[in-house]
């Protein structure tokens, strides 16, 4: 973890209320795809927890939807502006498990960690599989952005307005060596009993500090307690205990 | 003897600046961004006699200038604190540690305190008495002074080290629970723990928390807190450990001034994880500015 001062570069709206945000300077702690950062934003008390979906050597792409005040303020934050930073949250994605061919299953605000994931996984030379959930056409952001990086692409839309009608689970086939998810819970539940192989799941839970201190965000495992925010969010699919 | 250097209840600190318990877990966290031998001391996380994992989630809601927290005591118990948490600690804090114990009986308290005794490392307790008595209707400790006196004369004799009674500001007369603390042999009390709140999420139309209520900490508390720590060190002879909402080297000389002897610092650390070293480096600065030569020199100042 590191507190650090990072520049908004761009902060523009992919979707209504998805928006993509980069801040410019000292990244280096975010070492792996899945792992997080906090953000102060001013007006809100408590740090927004946000994924990083994309970095260079000195910049990070965050793709975020608003969802209540903090998010609202997030986006109307201007280019130019600092911000105050935790980064290098989280344990992140682990790449070395995924065998020649991973699936990848994200479901709305969950897909953006899954695409640097993405970049890494096609960088060691594995044959990436994405399956991008929405609720309608109008909600689809970064398809194009996962197809440009070289991944085969399935989308669905529970409408059906675009790609295969329904949930991911759907559009799940076999052949994949490994899995990795992030999504909303009862998404995540019905990829857990639909998947066949080891697999690793990144969880989201409302967050006290971010970086281990507050125990704000445990839950139970089969491998003890685990905080999200420290000791996840990835889990991986035979330490996860579903309660209720 | 430094400028900021206080005494509590025997032991010098460099500084009045304390990290609150669960605030600050056993350290190391913190640790990795700061050298936090800079601390007067801290208070580890509330320690019971068994582990607990707490209660579910959520456990957090956020307030205007604070937060509510329903994380229940999670903890390793008290045996796994000695063999696995204070090896750990050791290696980044050398100082006195404040070790926070809670319990859920008196008989609890007193176990705790004693297994802990042995550890040359720990300088003092603070005896967290907002847990509910299982043994007395579920009630917490904090809200009678009957109850705490029980705690406090049991805590008493299962140690010699300072015993630090945290107080619950949920409670009608602050004034006469830290009475009974003095009563019954406590060295000093801290104020206040957590105000009792909650919040409702406008969508579900539900609490936010799964426990429904929590404990409200923040700078918005900061105020209340101000209140009882300046009502209850006119009312002791005993140290008086100010804290809530504390989040500047303002608010501690303010708590001093209200007549703290020390300060605890919490939610802070969980905004801004170098909160305290802040607060510690602007200090002397401060305290040129309002012309305070010695910290101690203030304690009670305005009472």
């Amino acid at each position: 973890m590191k507190q650090v001062f990072l520049e908004i570069k761009e902060n523009t709206a992919l979707t209504k209320d998805v928006f993509k945000m980069t801040l410019v300077g000292d990244v280096g702690e975010i070492k792996k795809p899945g792992q997080f950062v906090n953000l102060k934003i001013s007006g809100v008390f408590l740090r927004r927890p946000i994924s990083v979906c994309d970095r260079d050597e000195n910049s990070i792409t965050l793709v975020y939807k608003v969802v209540g005040k903090g998010t609202k303020m997030m986006s109307s934050l201007r280019e130019g502006k600092t911000l105050d930073v935790l980064t290098g949250l989280g344990n992140g994605y682990d790449c070395e498990k995924s065998g020649d061919k991973p699936l990848l299953i994200g479901g709305g605000v969950g897909i953006p960690p899954l695409y640097l994931l993405a970049k890494e996984l096609l960088n060691q030379g594995k044959n990436v599989s994405v399956i991008l959930g929405f609720n309608t056409a109008g909600e689809i952001f970064l398809k194009d952005e996962f197809e440009n990086l070289g991944c085969l692409v399935t989308v669905t839309t529970v409408d059906g307005s675009k790609g295969v009608k329904g949930f991911v689970t759907g559009a799940i086939e076999g052949g994949y060596t490994h899995f990795y998810t992030c999504g909303p819970e009862p998404m995540l539940k019905a990829v857990y009993g639909k998947t066949v192989t080891s697999g690793q799941f990144s969880f989201e839970e409302r967050m006290g500090c971010g970086f281990g201190a507050c125990m704000g965000c445990s839950c139970k495992t089969l491998t003890g307690y685990k905080r999200i925010c420290k000791d996840g969010p990835v889990l991986f699919k035979e330490e996860i205990l579903w309660e209720k | 003897m430094g400028k900021m250097s206080v005494n509590l209840c025997g032991i010098e600190l460099d500084n009045p600046v304390i990290p609150a318990s669960g605030t600050f877990g056993f350290g190391y966290e913190f640790a990795e961004i700061y050298d936090i031998n800079i601390l007067g001391t801290f208070s580890f996380k509330g320690t019971t006699k068994e582990a607990r994992f707490g209660n579910d989630l959520p456990r957090i809601a956020e307030c205007t200038q604070g937060m509510i927290n329903a994380v229940g005591l999670q903890n390793p118990g008290v045996e796994k604190v000695i063999s696995e948490e204070l090896p750990k600690l050791k290696k980044c804090f050398h100082k006195p540690v404040m070790a926070n114990v809670s319990g859920f009986s008196v008989e609890e308290y007193a176990h705790v305190c004693s297994r802990l005794d042995g550890e040359e490392q720990i300088g003092w307790f603070e005896v967290n008495v907002s847990c509910p008595n299982v043994h007395g209707g579920g009630m917490s400790f904090g809200t009678q002074p009957s109850a705490v006196a029980q705690v406090v004369s049991a805590v008493r004799k299962a140690t010699k080290k300072p015993i630090i009674i945290k107080l619950s500001p949920n409670v009608t007369d602050i004034v006469s629970i830290a009475k009974a603390c003095e009563d019954n042999g406590a060295d000093a009390v801290s104020l206040v723990n957590t105000l009792l709140g909650m919040r409702i999420d406008l969508k579900k139309r539900k609490p936010v928390i799964a426990n429904v209520m929590g404990g409200f900490s923040g700078p918005a508390i900061f105020p209340v807190a101000l209140r009882m720590v300046y009502q209850v060190s006119k009312a002791v002879n005993i140290p008086v450990v100010g804290m809530g909402g504390v989040s500047s080297a303002e608010d501690v000389i303010e708590m001093m001034l209200a007549g703290a002897t020390a300060v605890e610092v919490g939610t802070a650390n969980l905004v801004d994880p170098e909160a305290c070293k802040k607060i510690i480096e602007a200090l002397p600065q401060k305290m040129e500015e309002l012309g305070i030569d010695d910290l101690k020199s203030i304690i009670g100042g305005a009472c």
